[in-house]
């Protein structure tokens, strides 16, 4: 299966502006050609360090907004959380300063036919992607509740647009600083029952995806995950970002979650720590 | 009178002397988007076996200062699909091919050859016989003289002469111009250095090694040095086997040392990574060089070091 982004392009971007909210920076990038192609769950990739940079490799932002025709030109717009010294150097630019991006990359959220009742969930900066995909279901008729979960306040993600965007949304931290004192999980269940959801979008790191995937199965609902691997390249030429997941044929593969992801229908990811014994090709 | 940018290696021609480097384009379908294969002198393949292989744990990549490891483990859809589905589109798009592949025994590698035979448009074939990436260092042929020489006169056996062979070979030697001889002896028509050298990198949080398959190959312009100079080395005792030089190189100028050390042409890895034009960049600037230079042609460059 090759699902490579034909919108992609590669250009020159220039930072209008940079603010921090709460842990985060909001980066605002003025660029053409990935907003024009740019769907929800899409990711960028950024050159850090300049021209004399000893870091070779891009990385890697999911989109948070994008407008093709906004009075700034074409924009995308980023939660950038500082991880290493690539993130660090993104958070120091200011604005009017050059970006080098390829983009739009990846698979989108599929957006169901029929309005139904969804759930995004996010945690930390996972929740980035969400508010843009729930301005599309919104549209599409569909009643949206949210879940936001963090260790702390400072890295709930939740703007202010965000949230006027959904039917509701609950805020879960693990030290009580904002909304319930807990994890998502805690909550997740009877959100789900209450609001009779139908079909969940998450984002997050892979330990509170498996979490929520574990109750969606329980209670029989879709799951579309966003996944967060380490990549080297997003365009799908290095093969270091790979998941196992189980194609139509009933096979399980190593696919690029950069191509092939990084939205990936929860059903088909095999959950398990490290490669599992069925998968096609398996030879440690 | 107009400058000659072509290359040829061990009688197939090539319109330049960028190529893309084993595993650092997949398919080449994934850069077809970006820009035309037909910009480029070929499209080195990832390194294909005979049976689907799922590769090696992850996480399979850690950046280092100015490289980056990798422990991918030759992951790949075995040589049967890959003829079907990859090779057959990559011919069709028009773009030149080189097939690289990667046994784990002498006739493994001999089974990929007779694979290959009596399809049109390969114009080389690349054996890797130098992947860090397999669980048993003793696996790595090009690190032994005699299993070096073993695999490639499988290969040749196998071929029956009908595409050029270019034997790639591991920095990770003594004595590398050793293993190149051997090669030579077997039949080899071309070289292809450097595959990546052996590292690790150890997580200074948890102090467990970083990679899932522990330690992984190193590539990007911390390993270009290294490519220089083994580049020269071989191409001092052997001037007449063409070499396919990588190793590091994100600039024409990068380009154009390997070339000047003795390499006939040049494939770019871990620099498409940090930009997809990668290749078609460092193809323009190393001809504005060459030209600059007053050479007349490419070839007039190859090697040039070893005698000014
Ligand atoms: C699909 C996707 C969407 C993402 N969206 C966001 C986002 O919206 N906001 C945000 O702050 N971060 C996001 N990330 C994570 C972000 O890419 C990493 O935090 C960042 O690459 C770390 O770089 P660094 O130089 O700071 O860290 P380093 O550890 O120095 O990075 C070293 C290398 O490892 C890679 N790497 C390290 N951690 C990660 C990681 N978690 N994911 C992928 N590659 C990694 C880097 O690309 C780099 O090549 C996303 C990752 C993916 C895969
Ligand atoms: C992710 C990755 C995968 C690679 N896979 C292969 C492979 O399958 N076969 C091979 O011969 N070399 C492989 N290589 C080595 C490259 O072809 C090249 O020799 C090396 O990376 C040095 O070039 P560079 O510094 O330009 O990347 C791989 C390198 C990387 C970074
Ligand atoms: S990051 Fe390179 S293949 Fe996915």
């Amino acid at each position: 299966m090759i699902s490579i982004n034909q919108r992609a392009v590669t250009s020159e971007g220039k930072i209008l502006s940079n603010r921090k909210i709460g842990a985060y920076h909001h980066i605002i990038i003025e660029i053409e050609g990935i907003a024009e192609g740019a769907k929800p769950g899409n990711f960028i990739a950024i050159s850090v360090g300049g021209v004399e940079s000893n870091m070779p490799l891009r990385r890697i932002f999911a989109i948070y907004r994008s407008k093709a025709q906004s009075k700034y030109g074409s924009i995308v717009e980023i939660i950038v959380a500082e991880s290493g010294k690539g993130s660090a150097w993104l958070t120091r630019q200011i604005e009017g300063s050059t970006l080098y991006i390829t983009g739009p990359l990846g698979t989108s959220f599929p957006i169901p036919a029929d309005p139904i009742n969804v759930a995004i969930i996010g945690g930390g900066y996972g929740a980035a992607p969400l508010f843009d995909l729930a301005e599309t279901l919104k549209n599409k008729g569909c009643r949206v509740d949210a879940l936001i979960g963090a260790a702390t306040s400072a890295k709930i993600f939740a703007p202010l647009e965000g949230k006027r965007t959904v039917n509701s949304i609950t805020i879960t931290t693990e030290d009580g600083s904002a909304g319930k004192k807990g994890r998502i999980t805690d909550v997740l269940e009877d959100l789900l029952k209450e609001n009779q959801i139908e079909l969940i979008y998450s984002c997050g790191p892979m330990g509170m995806l498996k979490a929520v995937h574990e109750i969606a199965e329980r209670l029989s609902i879709a799951h579309q995950i966003s996944v967060e691997e380490s990549m080297a390249c997003g365009i799908g030429i290095c093969m270091t970002c790979v998941l196992p997941i189980r194609g139509d044929d009933g096979i399980v593969r190593m696919l690029r979650s950069c191509i092939d992801g990084p939205v990936i229908d929860g059903e088909k990811l095999i959950w398990s720590e490290g490669i599992p014994p069925e998968t096609l090709g398996r030879h440690l | 009178m107009s400058f000659d940018y072509s290359t040829s290696i061990a009688g197939s021609v090539f319109s330049n002397p960028i190529f893309t480097a084993s595993g650092c384009a997949a398919s080449g379908r994934e850069l077809a988007q970006f820009f035309s294969l037909k910009e480029l002198g070929a499209i080195v393949t990832k390194s294909i076996m005979l049976k689907a292989r799922s590769g090696r744990d992850t996480p399979r990549m850690a950046e280092t200062p100015s490289g980056m490891l990798n422990s991918i483990g030759l992951q790949g859809p075995g040589i049967d699909k890959f003829i079907e589905e990859d090779l057959s589109w990559l011919i069709s798009s028009g773009a030149k091919v080189v097939v690289s592949i990667a046994g784990e025994s002498v006739d493994e590698y001999g089974a990929l050859a007779r694979r290959l035979r009596g399809i049109k448009g390969i114009s080389a074939i690349e054996v890797n016989i130098s992947c860090p990436n397999v669980e048993n260092r003793g696996q790595v042929f090009a690190c032994h003289p005699a299993s070096a020489r073993a695999v490639i006169e499988s290969v040749r056996i196998n071929l029956g002469g009908e595409y050029p062979i270019i034997a790639k070979l591991s920095p990770d030697v003594t004595d590398i111009t050793l293993i190149a001889e051997e090669v030579i002896n077997a039949g080899a028509d071309g070289l292809a250095l450097i595959n990546t050298l052996l590292g690790m990198v150890i997580n200074p949080k948890t102090l467990k090694p970083h990679l899932g398959g522990k330690t992984g190959g190193l590539s990007g312009p911390a390993i270009r040095p290294v490519a220089v100079r083994t580049i020269f080395q071989v191409h001092a005792k052997f001037p007449k086997i063409p070499i396919l030089g990588m190793g590091g190189v994100s600039s024409g100028s990068d380009a154009l040392e390997l070339i000047a050390a003795g390499a006939s042409a040049v494939s770019i890895g871990t620099a498409s990574f940090g930009d997809p034009y990668a290749t078609i960049k460092i193809g323009k600037e190393l001809q504005e060089l060459l030209i600059s230079h007053n050479f007349p042609s490419l070839a007039d460059a190859v090697g040039i070091a070893h005698d000014r």
